[in-house]
């Protein structure tokens, strides 16, 4: 176990370093120097400019800034935003549980519904069950979500007006944040109703944010299903006698899910793609929001900051999905 | 009389292609989901290729008089506007049909320059082996870290937003996948007794990748390639909603939505049919791709 560990460390950290490469070069392939980026249209004078250039460091070779960048990284500072004047880090834990909470939501929605689909569907094969849940899980998987998310809101919040538009829960409540999940927040402060609002917030969003996890989830446990289902162990097992629900319960499921946690991790990068478009429509005031709106401010550093993050985020939850993978499949563990 | 090296190289195919073929087709054939996705992506290229003759209006042409109308078969929707008008009053069809343009085109662009480039990639990286193949894989994992639509929209926000830059930074963000597959062929290939014997015949490295060896390589790239047709349909209809793909008035329909998203609650015919017409294009690929990888190579479980 240890030595799987090792190896699979000897190849992130290479990736480590390599995304903190393409986070560094970012702002300095941007056409212009970072300072006159900085300064925006309001322009410097050519001194200003050069005391800017040499207080920021800009003036010495890229090896050197890109050597005192990653020390920076190893304190935590992530630079400062050009809008809001505070630490990117800081933003950054202020937008994360946000997203967090709503991507936790989305998962545990796409493995509740994409496991039994994808599970029925191959145990009932060749059935109008199996027909219709995977023609769904096809058209799921090809959904352009920003275009369901408008279709959700055009229902649900204007036809029908059962959910809000936007935000993670009404004005009319305040109370601190201590864990930063609305959902938990919400039940601590006591108030009445102000856990109804935020569940009825979240809800949209977290359905649209599933769809693609969802039917990759059930076309993936569909055919791992169908594949430990021909085999030779689970004949044996409808051989001694056993009920179909302990067969597939017990022994088949077993053996299919290895496959299928692996996609259940692979999804936390599309999950991240995912937040960008349903944050965008929902104002979900979560990471994904936070680096679209910083873009279109032009708000670099954030950029940078947000990028770095996100993909080491993800790196991170790669790595417990491998680590989870060896425990649940003794194979790959000595292998 | 052919030198060995082709012979070495044809043998096992040449005889055996045009049955292979029809092969293939039969087993595609069996698919009606497939069957259907093909018809629909034929339908959508002839629309594409016709456009001007099948759209009733310019698809910029502003009509002051019939801002916002809806669809013909509502009150107060007019037969000259089928499916209703935008709020600058242009005719929602006629944009949608030159849409289609649109978007078969960045699919077509986007694979055609993520496969090229992955394919060289993977060649190189596969064949060498060594420090060249763990420093390309190495920089490969890099990309593939980032989750792709973000990464296409920094690069999209590096290089400048535009149809053009949004078709380069989905192709790079695309292009690991087809390498990697590409490596992996090759790698399997390459100790195979048909590439030994090219090799002992004399043929130069280069035409070992490209000739001997790639041709051998090709299904499952050949899959990933349909597959990626709608996923690049899809981010760049996205990079398009969030403003930084093609810009107002190009009638791309990931922008179209963009546009709409102010009046989702007062004229969803705005909305609805741009994401129809993407929902409708991206699944016909997709059928497709599942039946062309039933057919023509089993072991390739997409997700």
């Amino acid at each position: 176990m240890l030595r799987y560990l090792l190896g699979k460390l000897a190849v992130l950290v290479p990736t480590f370093f390599g995304i903190t490469v393409v986070a560094f070069g970012f702002v300095r392939v941007l056409p212009g120097d970072p300072i006159m980026l900085m300064a925006g249209e309001r322009g410097l004078t050519p001194e200003r400019h050069a005391q800017l250039m040499a207080q920021y460091g800009f003036d010495r070779p890229l090896w050197q800034q890109y050597l005192s960048y990653l020390g920076d990284l190893l304190r935590g500072d992530l630079g400062t935003s050009l809008v809001t004047h505070r630490p990117v880090t800081e933003d950054f834990l202020t937008f994360f549980p946000a997203t967090m909470e709503l991507g936790l939501c989305a998962m545990a929605l796409a493995i509740c519904i994409g496991l039994p689909l994808g599970v029925l569907a191959a145990v009932k094969r060749g059935s109008w069950f199996e027909q219709i849940s995977m023609s769904a899980a096809l058209v799921g998987y090809s959904m352009p979500i920003f275009w369901w998310g408008l279709l959700m809101i055009i229902l649900f919040s204007g036809t029908l007006g059962w959910t809000p538009v936007s935000g993670r829960i009404s004005l009319m409540y305040y109370f601190p944040q201590v864990t930063g999940f609305m959902l938990i927040d919400s039940l601590i402060s006591g108030q009445a109703g102000a856990f109804r609002s935020a569940v009825q917030h979240l809800i949209l969003p977290s359905v649209v944010l599933a769809t693609i996890p969802t039917a990759v989830i059930a076309r993936q446990s569909r055919s791992a299903m169908l594949e430990v289902l021909s085999e030779d162990f689970v004949r044996t097992a409808r051989a001694k006698g056993l009920g179909p629900a302990l067969v597939v319960g017990r022994h088949a499921l077993r053996n299919a899910l290895i496959p299928v946690v692996t996609v259940i991790g692979l999804q936390v990068g599309s999950l991240m793609a995912g937040a960008i478009l349903t944050e965008t429509i929902f104002s979900w005031p979560g990471i994904g929001k936070w680096i679209v709106d910083s873009i279109s401010k032009r708000d670099y550093p954030v950029v940078q900051g947000g990028l770095l993050v996100i993909a080491v985020v993800v790196m991170i939850v790669n790595l417990i999905v491998d680590l989870l993978y060896a425990v649940i499949n003794p194979r790959i563990r000595h292998g | 009389m052919a030198d060995p090296v082709t012979l070495a190289t044809d043998a096992p195919d040449t005889g055996t292609a045009r049955a292979a073929l029809a092969g293939f087709w039969s087993d595609f054939r069996r698919n009606r989901g497939a069957v259907i996705g093909l018809a629909v992506i034929g339908l959508l290229v002839l629309v594409a290729l016709f456009a001007p003759l099948l759209a009733p209006h310019d698809p910029t042409q502003q009509y002051r008089d019939a801002l916002l109308l809806p669809p013909v078969w509502e009150t107060g929707g007019r037969g000259a506007y089928l499916l209703g008008t935008d709020a600058l009053g242009r005719d929602i069809l006629s944009r949608l049909i030159f849409g289609a343009r649109y978007s078969l085109l960045i699919g077509l662009m986007v694979v055609t320059i993520a496969l090229t480039g992955g394919i060289a990639i993977g060649l190189v990286s596969g064949y060498f082996g060594g420090w060249i193949d763990t420093l390309i894989m190495r920089v490969m994992d890099v990309i593939l870290a980032f989750p792709s639509l973000l990464l296409a929209l920094v690069l999209v926000a590096i290089l400048g937003p535009g149809l053009t830059n949004a078709m380069i930074a989905i192709a790079l963000v695309l292009q690991p996948h087809f390498a990697r597959l590409a490596r992996a062929s090759v790698m399997s290939e390459k100790t195979r007794e048909y590439v030994v014997a090219a090799r002992i015949a004399g043929a130069s490295p280069l035409r070992l990748m490209v000739w001997t060896i790639l041709p051998n390589c090709l299904a499952p790239l050949i899959v990933q390639g349909t597959l990626s047709f709608s996923t690049a349909i899809l981010d760049a209809a996205a990079l398009g909603f969030l403003g930084l793909g093609a810009q107002p008035p190009t009638p791309e329909w990931g922008t179209m939505l963009a546009d709409a998203r102010e009046f989702i609650l007062r004229a969803w015919w705005v909305v609805t049919f741009p994401g129809l017409a993407i929902l409708i294009t991206v699944l016909a690929i997709n059928l497709c791709g599942d039946g062309l990888r039933d057919a023509l190579d089993p072991r390739l479980k997409r997700s």
